[in-house]
């Protein structure tokens, strides 16, 4: 009796002892501690970006003043307007340009760079990242005053040559260019940087043993340097290509969307209906349909990136 | 230890004293003993002009004794169209807002109705005007009370020398200060050959077409005056009609006289072609005028602001009002009115009208004379005509009488000079008419 009496007690006993090391073990463990630590920024993403996320999916599904649930209605509103795919088409050609052009740029001024001597260098690294750490509202103001269209400093250069004026934002193909133009400015020094760390990491011997070989510079090139850097290559394409898709402030400040919409992405036109127009629901739509092309392109690339690594 | 005892008078007496001072201490008026009150103002781009609207809140919140908070928010960015959103979604914020034209609207569902100051308001202040009204009202009920602060009539600003050298009009003896327009003549088939004339002398009226605000407003009241109207005021489509097609061929006849690159243009351009001496006229309120001043003497002193061209329905001129409406979230809703009384105060528009140079109009009937405009200069007079003193124009806004929430739409989008300038680019009209269909019938979605 005295044993049964006492055995709950025991028990009670041990499973504290059992939670206190438990608690300790836990503490102990490498995952817990990084957990802990990482739970500032985990609730900062989950305030600043998943709940906005979901707030935004709650609102795209909402009527135009918000007062009725209406599904996929704003998406299938969306399809049926002209200007919405004209968007769409706009913000691929923009995207993908720009991504191409930035990581041509990159390349070429990464392999320069990189060929200067140890010393020079930083100066070069340093002067080569000055349009990518101006805030770019403020360098795209300096570019709305260099296209101005009645006062265009680049035109104003171009008529010593007879050549011009050029309409840099007054025409659909230009303004294109130019809203093109300034994002390729802005980012091509990232993936210079970028590209410039990949080629660092390369190691020296493949080029000498590639160099016995008998291979000239393309070849160095094509079988030595873009094999070692194509993780790095898709890495920044990738994270070139949200951030491009998601532009804004370029094109607002540079042309707000104009001519005839002709340089209107995502976000500007989800701006102009959103905020401008008093739609909220539908400007949501408009900039959530961003999220289904940028997660096929997360995937591909991604997924390249595995198998690379699973083949190493 | 001494002991003093109560009596059962001094227990009365202190019971007594206590009762009343618990009783009478909500009426006892302390410093801030009507609560607060916050307003989101528009930020005025006239230095100085903040200081007025501060002064006549400070003034107000002494005697109401309310504890008084103004943020002064810059349209600039469209700072204070994400305020606003913001505040609607978050359902708190400001007491009172400044909502630009089309807010009060859609916003409508959000604001408190303010009938009852309005009626004293309009009896002590005259009628408000039309676009007011139709900005302002939903069913009859206001939602705001017009605001004089930021309130603008953009009509054109002459060149008086070029338009007398190269156009033969004489805008001072056409719109004289201190007396009546003799503008009989001042037609759109007299405008048009004035600009083909300073076109040719290479001082081309600066009338943008892009997608802001300027290029809209004059889009939207030369199309008003050819009786064009893409959706009527019951929601009716009616952009396939003479009226919209007779404003289309005015519109690609008048772009060829303008500068080439309008397309492009914002509401900073029409300003710097005035201030840079390059044109003779521009459609903008007196703020490009206030900027040559400072700027470009020589060029302030040869401005005349005046009324629009008349067209075949009429003569009608652009009007942007502001509101100040109060949320109906607002925790103070009778000061707030009390507070927007006292700011509709024939005393109180006029001195922020003077802050802003004369820039910011009242929208009510009896307040177009005041002296500000008669003595502003160089030249003096040169506003005298701005606020329509004699009531020769409608004021209007773009894509008016369209219901508010739709003509919003058309509005933002600049349908109105997307459709002038696909025409002029060689659209075939029919195409261009169907186009704006396509997009008006979008824009009716609820």
């Amino acid at each position: 009796m005295v044993d049964v009496t006492l055995q709950p007690n025991r028990v009670t006993a041990t499973q504290a002892v059992r939670k206190r090391s438990g608690l300790r073990n836990a503490l102990r463990r490498k995952s817990t501690v990084a957990f802990v630590m990482a739970l500032p920024l985990i609730l900062l993403i989950l305030i600043l970006v998943v709940y906005p996320a979901l707030y935004s999916l709650h609102l795209a599904t909402l009527n135009k003043s918000m007062a009725k649930f209406v599904g996929f209605g704003n998406f299938e509103f969306l399809f049926k307007r002209d200007t919405f795919w004209l968007v769409v088409k706009q913000s691929c050609i923009f995207a993908i340009s720009a991504v191409i052009f930035k990581a041509l740029i990159g390349f070429i001024v990464a392999h320069f760079v990189h060929n200067v001597p140890a010393k020079k260098q930083r100066k070069w690294r340093g002067m080569l990242l000055v349009p990518w750490v101006i805030p770019p509202a403020m360098s795209t103001l300096a570019w709305l005053w260099l296209f101005d269209p009645s006062y265009s400093a680049f035109n104003y250069t171009l008529s010593f040559f007879g050549i011009g004026p050029i309409p840099w934002t007054g025409d659909a193909m230009w303004a294109r260019f130019s809203v093109i133009l300034v994002n390729v400015w802005y980012g091509a020094p990232f993936f210079m940087i970028m590209y410039l760390a990949a080629l660092k990491s390369v190691p020296e011997q493949l080029y000498e043993a590639a160099a016995i070989d008998g291979a000239n510079w393309w070849q160095r090139i094509w079988y030595v340097t873009l094999p070692m850097m194509r993780n790095i290559i898709a890495i920044t394409t990738l994270f070139s290509l949200i951030v491009t898709f998601a532009n804004f402030d370029i094109v607002r400040i540079l042309t707000a969307g104009g001519p005839l919409d002709h340089t209107h992405i995502f976000a500007t036109w989800a701006f102009r209906v959103g905020i401008e127009g008093s739609d909220v629901p539908l400007g949501a739509s408009v900039s959530l349909f961003m999220v289904p092309i940028l997660a096929v392109a997360a995937v591909f690339i991604l997924r390249d990136i595995s198998k690379r690594g699973n083949e190493a | 230890m001494s002991r003093k005892k109560l009596s059962r008078r001094q227990f009365v007496a202190a019971t007594a004293l206590s009762s009343a001072a618990l009783i009478t201490a909500p009426y006892v008026r302390g410093a801030y003993a009507a609560g607060k009150l916050s307003m989101g103002f528009w930020d005025h781009w006239v230095p100085g002009s903040n200081k007025a609207s501060e002064e006549l809140v400070k003034q107000w919140a002494e005697k109401e004794k309310v504890e008084v908070q103004i943020d002064y928010i810059p349209s600039q960015g469209n700072k204070n169209l994400l305020t606003i959103a913001a505040e609607a979604q978050a359902k708190s914020g400001h007491d009172i807002f400044a909502m630009p034209t089309w807010w009060c609207h859609s916003n409508s569902e959000q604001l408190e109705r303010v009938d009852d100051i309005m009626g004293p308001i309009i009896a002590e202040n005259g009628a408000v005007n039309g676009t007011a009204q139709y900005l302002g009202q939903l069913d009859g009920k206001w939602l705001g009370v017009p605001a004089c602060v930021g309130s603008q009539i953009k009509g054109p600003c002459s060149r008086i020398d070029l338009m007398k050298k190269h156009a033969n009009i004489d805008v001072q003896e056409m719109y004289p200060a201190g007396s009546p327009p003799k503008a009989d003549n001042w037609t759109f088939d007299t405008f048009l050959k004035a600009a083909e004339a300073c076109h040719k002398a290479g001082f081309p009226f600066g009338i943008g077409l892009g997608e802001t605000s300027d290029n809209v407003d004059t889009a939207g009241a030369i199309f008003q005056s050819f009786g064009a109207q893409l959706v009527d005021a019951k929601g009716n489509l009616t952009v396939k009609t003479d009226a919209v097609r007779q404003a289309l061929e005015f519109y690609k006849k008048l772009i060829s006289f303008l500068p080439p690159d309008v397309a492009a243009w914002d509401d900073a351009s029409n300003n710097k072609w005035l201030v840079s001496g390059k044109g003779a006229m521009i459609m903008n309120p007196p703020s490009a005028w206030a900027v040559a001043k400072r700027d470009a003497p020589q060029v302030a002193e040869q401005c005349w602001t005046h009324g629009f061209p008349a067209g075949p329905k009429g003569r009608f001129a652009p009007y942007l009002p502001y509101f100040w409406s109060i949320w109906n979230f607002s925790k103070n809703k009778e000061a707030a009115k009390s507070l927007l009384v006292h700011l509709s105060k024939p005393a109180s528009i006029e001195k922020m009208v003077v802050a802003s140079g004369g820039y910011d109009l009242p929208a009510y009937e009896k307040l177009t004379k005041l002296k500000v405009w008669e003595e502003e200069g160089p030249p003096k007079g040169t506003l005298f005509h701005y606020p329509d003193p004699y009531k020769l124009q409608t004021l209007s806004i773009a894509a008016s009488p369209a219901p508010p929430k739709v003509a919003q739409q058309i509005y933002f989008q600049a349908t109105l000079t997307k459709m002038c300038l696909r025409y002029h680019q060689g659209e075939a009209m029919e195409k261009t008419l169907a186009w704006a269909e396509g997009e008006c019938e979008g824009f009716m979605r609820s």
